[in-house]
């Protein structure tokens, strides 16, 4: 029996109850990112390669520890790796591990059109269900973080689960199994937030990073991935992690404007028609 | 150019024309050729297949009852730029096949401005310089040729995300809703229009034909070209022998 800790909380294109909302309450869950303890070994992405099933890959050399140009359909989590020179002139490392961000207001579930095709559960994961997706990739469009990959065999998008196949049994994300570091870290959204800040705070105060934050964009609700970062003011340094992370404004105007629109005067012309016919009645050829 | 198309058109119309047949009766006359007719069909047929499927993608509250039409969401969005894409090819001969007719003139200009006067039906007869369209029928096509434009040319990004990129296809999105709206509130005016507002119009489109008394009804100076009379001397003449039979009837 599953533990019963996933919970679904949205379904994408559904009209309708959400069958099972509020049986159980639930706490929502999130990863704790820190950047500035991550060595950049990469045990996360093979750990995730590995529970995910999914083939090791070729990849190119491009003067970068970097393993992948970027994340993929088959490759849901990357070390972005960047060489950044500080104001000083000295160099620094900034590794930021890519993945999903599981917004709590997820564009990727808004754009969706197709009936179940993700889902997002009451503990704040945003899952893709394969088997109900329908390939039309308005998902790519909208997230604000360009996660989700679409593969043109399956015609079919993918993207990190944050391992709720896991996480629905009780057990931690892959990724976080494996950090030796301990950089990575799993719990409930209000205690990862409490580390988190407490860790921003250690960085402005002993360790010199006077900007140092935590990357949880209210823009989006806030996200169940939550980063440390040296500098919160310029996250766009850490292999381009958006400032200020939107759900296309295109988006709203299609979705929450032009279809409610169109939807409502293809359905008045009808009965306009109709009682044109009934009012005039029909140009009879004369006499 | 247009002597090009002219020859390209022709030609296709005397190719359907020989395989095909009109018969026009008497008191009839021929208003759309066999090629004209069954462009027209084809263009509705792939136009309904792109609606039905494009619908289903469009509203969660049509993906259940309009996927299964085309076996599955999957199958759906696979073949909705196929049907679309037969749409606009298709279309494009409709547009050649009525570059003439639909070329927009001064008359237009006059009948679009007693427009009111034609919604409201008022006059039982058309004003005398109502050609083979009106302008109202003219706006229509035009209407639906930007409209189709505008679905192509968003349509294709929202094809190949991945080749076009996302601002493309962010935009790509509003602008298909907004084509969309124009052509889907334009396609039930001409159903109606077409049908259950002018009795005698549907059958042009299927047989070919219209009654004279159509033809000087709602496109006087059609008549006048394709028969050589006078449309208000013909209608009138033919009120003055319906109330003569009328009398004779009831004496």
């Amino acid at each position: 029996m599953p533990s019963g800790t996933l919970q679904i909380k949205a379904i994408s294109a559904h009209s309708g109850s959400i069958p099972g909302a509020g049986v159980q309450r639930e706490e929502e869950v999130c990863k704790y990112i820190d950047v500035t303890t991550c060595i950049g070994c990469k045990a996360c992405e093979v750990a995730c390669v590995e529970w995910n099933n999914m083939p090791f890959q070729e990849t190119k050399f491009e003067n970068t520890y970097q393993t992948m140009p970027a994340t993929s359909w088959n490759y849901w989590n990357l070390i972005k790796f960047n060489e950044h020179q500080r104001d000083d002139g000295t160099l620094m490392w900034l590794m930021r591990k890519d993945q999903c961000m599981h917004c709590e207001d997820p564009g990727c579930l808004r754009a969706c059109p197709a009936d179940g095709a993700i889902v997002q559960y009451t503990n704040g994961i945003v899952d893709f269900q394969q088997e109900n997706c329908i390939g039309c990739q308005y998902c790519v469009s909208g997230c604000p973080f360009d996660i989700p990959k679409f593969n043109s065999q399956t015609k079919k998008v993918y993207k990190c689960t944050l391992c709720s196949d896991r996480v629905g049994q009780g057990l931690e994300p892959a990724c976080i199994k494996a950090c030796p570091t301990g950089c990575l870290k799993f719990g409930t959204k209000t205690d990862m937030r409490a580390i988190a800040d407490a860790r921003a705070r250690q960085l402005r105060e002993q360790s010199g990073f006077a900007s140092a934050g935590v990357y949880d964009p209210p823009s989006v609700n806030g996200t169940h991935v939550i980063y440390v970062l040296h500098d919160i003011t310029k996250p766009e340094l850490y292999g381009g992690l958006p400032a200020n992370p939107r759900i296309p404004p295109t988006l709203t105007l299609w979705k929450g404007v032009a279809k409610p629109i169109a939807l409502f005067l293809a359905m008045l012309a009808a009965p306009v028609a109709f009682f044109h016919y009934v009012m005039e009645g029909p140009k009879e050829p004369q006499p | 150019m247009s002597t090009a198309i002219d020859r390209f058109d022709e030609g296709a119309r005397a190719r359907f024309a020989a395989r095909g047949r009109t018969i026009v009766r008497d008191d009839e006359l021929l208003r759309h050729p066999v090629y004209t007719r069954v462009l027209h069909w084809s263009v509705a047929i792939f136009f309904i297949l792109a609606l039905l499927s494009g619908f289903a993608i469009y509203s969660p509250w049509l993906f259940h009852s309009l996927t299964p039409l085309f076996g599955g969401g999957a199958m759906t969005r696979l073949l909705h730029p196929w049907f679309s894409l037969g749409f606009v090819v298709l279309f494009v001969l409709q547009v050649l096949n009525w570059l003439r007719p639909m070329t927009w003139t001064d008359a237009d200009r006059r009948w679009v401005r007693r427009v009111r006067e034609y919604v409201a039906n008022t006059e039982p007869v058309e004003p005398e310089y109502v050609d083979f369209f009106n302008g109202g029928q003219k706006l229509y096509f035009w209407t639906i040729v930007a409209s189709a434009v505008i679905f192509l040319i968003s349509g294709i990004p929202m094809w190949f995300p991945k080749t076009f990129g996302r601002p493309l296809v962010d935009i790509g999105y509003v602008l298909h809703d907004v084509a969309a709206l124009v052509m889907l509130v334009g396609f039930i005016v001409h159903i109606y229009e077409g049908t259950a507002a002018q009795p005698g119009t549907f059958r042009s489109m299927t047989r070919g034909t219209v009654e004279k008394r159509w033809a000087w009804t709602h496109h006087p100076a059609w008549y006048r070209r394709a028969t050589g009379r006078n449309p208000r001397a013909d209608y009138e003449e033919a009120v003055r022998r319906r109330s003569g039979r009328h009398e004779s009837g009831t004496s």
